[in-house]
């Protein structure tokens, strides 16, 4: 399932819907993003995240697909939110549910791997500096390659 | 057409968006592109640097090759940032 708000959601909240009813699950995985107090020296006032509409919908989608086609995967949640944020606000939630750990595991890192290059945001901060939008890092795009199908 | 821009590449053009008609001669990315940098100061500025431009036509993730008709939905925008 795909989400995209602005509000906070509650990742307590969230995993026991998801596992309630479904007594196939034998393990979740989570990860949670959350705005870092600094951009390098600079100290964060707080951070903007504009998107796509429509577009990240339909890429979100793709990705929680492609997730369930590579994994055998109980259940999957994305929550990812867009707005002004401050420093400590929770900005993404991915929730991967499997019979056994190895496929939660694994997916959760590949969804927040390619949600990193793939999903339509952007950020702004606004630093003791001045505003500043957030590069693409290196980093970031050998993590998503490195799913690439070869 | 409708034109979508978004991050960075949104401040320096100065809109979010924009309808034109499809200008003659334009019949993928790359022309639309060649196009867009003849229209004026903003546009050019914001397209100057390729490498750093993304497209998507219609919602879908684009290539320069990747062609674009009257009625196409034709975002750009700076790499992806999310999660």
């Amino acid at each position: 399932m795909i989400k995209v708000q602005s509000e906070d959601f509650d990742i307590g909240g969230e995993i026991s819907r998801m596992t309630k009813d479904n007594t196939a699950i034998g393990g979740l995985a989570c990860f949670v993003g959350l705005v870092r107090d600094l951009a390098g020296e600079a100290k964060i006032n707080s951070m903007t995240l504009e998107h796509y509409p429509g577009m990240t919908e339909r890429q979100l989608e793709t990705l929680e697909a492609e997730a369930r086609q590579r994994w055998p995967l109980q259940d999957v949640l994305i929550i990812h939110r867009y707005g002004k944020l401050m420093p400590g606000d929770r900005i993404v939630l991915v929730v991967t549910a499997s019979s056994h750990r190895e496929a939660s595991l694994q997916s959760c890192e590949f969804l927040i791997d390619w949600l990193k290059t793939k999903a339509p945001f952007w950020k702004l901060e606004d630093t003791q500096s001045g505003a500043k939008w957030v590069a693409a890092r290196t980093e970031d795009n050998k993590a998503a390659d490195r799913w690439e199908k070869s | 057409m409708q034109l979508l821009y978004f991050g960075w590449v949104r401040a320096k053009i100065g809109i979010s968006q924009e309808e034109i008609e499809l200008p003659a001669g334009v019949s993928d990315v790359r022309t639309l592109i060649d196009w867009l940098q003849e229209r004026g100061n903003t546009h050019s500025e914001a397209l100057e640097d390729l490498s750093v431009i993304r497209v998507a036509v219609n919602q879908e993730m684009a290539e320069m090759d990747t062609p674009i008709a009257a009625n196409d939905e034709v975002a750009l925008f700076p790499p992806m940032t999310g999660g």
